[in-house]
């Protein structure tokens, strides 16, 4: 048997076949619902829900670092009113000066 | 008047993902007729053609608009094919001895006188399906694109990114496989 020329005939059998265009019922609606699994990340979006993340963290420490402070110094709290002790500590080298006279 | 496509693509790269719907619905029955030529089972076939639509999806910022989207599409869609038949190949070993009645029947009076085997015949089909199936990835790429689909050398190197030499190299190399997938069909009964 001449195998090229059966090639030759099998050949023209798929050329005569004409292209199956045929679309299932609604298949795009079926694409688009996919695409929704398949968004691609904004890695901009991504960057900037991380910042607010770190912003809103870094507030709450500022705002315990403070509270801890503040309620420390208040049971810590031994000299006397904050007004006496800077100026104590402002004329400290205006009396060493007089000293030195 | 309808958007155009690059106007669709405008819309949907500023986010509006509805308006890549106009441009599936378009170009859909394309895509599904390019799928069949690779696959067979309706299921394979939207498998095939979801990977596209969600590759063009995904990559429709790297389209530059300088050919016509449908060339790009078309591209993406014979990339993907050619993936779903090398994941497959093994799938696709087939025994010769599978040969249904109207494909041995067709052979027949095709060895008896060749003219008067039809080439619309619904086993000459089969028989081609069979064959196709037969070839490696490459080949059968090659094979559709080149004598069924009867593109050019320098198209089908557009389509699959592969140089014209290749392409050449590849077209004779799928012919020749294709002739002894045919000897190894036809060994038993007629050689």
């Amino acid at each position: 048997m001449n195998t090229t020329e059966l090639q030759k005939k099998l050949i023209a059998t798929a050329r005569s076949m004409a292209a199956d265009e045929r679309v299932p019922y609604a298949f795009e609606k079926r694409i688009m619902a996919r695409l929704d699994a398949v968004r691609p990340l904004d890695v901009w979006t991504l960057w900037g829900n991380a910042l607010w993340r770190a912003a809103v963290s870094c507030v709450a420490v500022t705002l315990l670092t403070s509270a801890w402070m503040l309620w420390s110094d208040h049971g810590s709290s031994t000299h006397g009113d904050f007004s006496e002790e800077l100026e104590t500590a402002v004329l400290v080298a205006a009396d060493s000066a007089d000293e030195t006279w | 008047m309808d958007p155009t496509d690059p106007e669709l693509i405008a819309a949907v790269l500023k986010g509006d993902t509805a308006s890549f719907e106009p441009l599936v619905k378009k170009y859909l029955p394309r895509v599904f007729a390019t799928a069949r030529r690779y696959a067979r089972r309706d299921s394979e076939v939207e498998d095939i053609v979801q990977e596209v639509w969600s590759k063009a999806f995904l990559k429709l910022s790297s389209f530059r608009g300088e050919a016509p989207f449908e060339h790009w599409l078309m591209r993406l869609a014979v990339h993907t094919c050619y993936d779903f038949l090398r994941a497959h190949q093994r799938n696709r070993e087939t025994s010769f001895t599978e040969l249904s009645d109207a494909e041995t029947g067709w052979l027949d009076r095709y060895v008896a006188d060749p003219d008067a085997a039809s080439e619309s015949a619904a086993a000459a089909k089969q028989l081609v399906a069979r064959l196709m199936e037969m070839l490696s990835p490459p080949a059968r790429l090659i094979i559709t694109l080149l004598e069924i689909e009867d593109k050019s050398v320098k198209e089908i190197s557009a389509l699959t990114g592969w140089s014209v030499p290749l392409v050449k190299v590849r077209a004779f190399r799928a012919r020749a496989e294709m002739r002894k997938c045919l000897a190894k069909i036809t060994r038993d009964k007629y050689l």
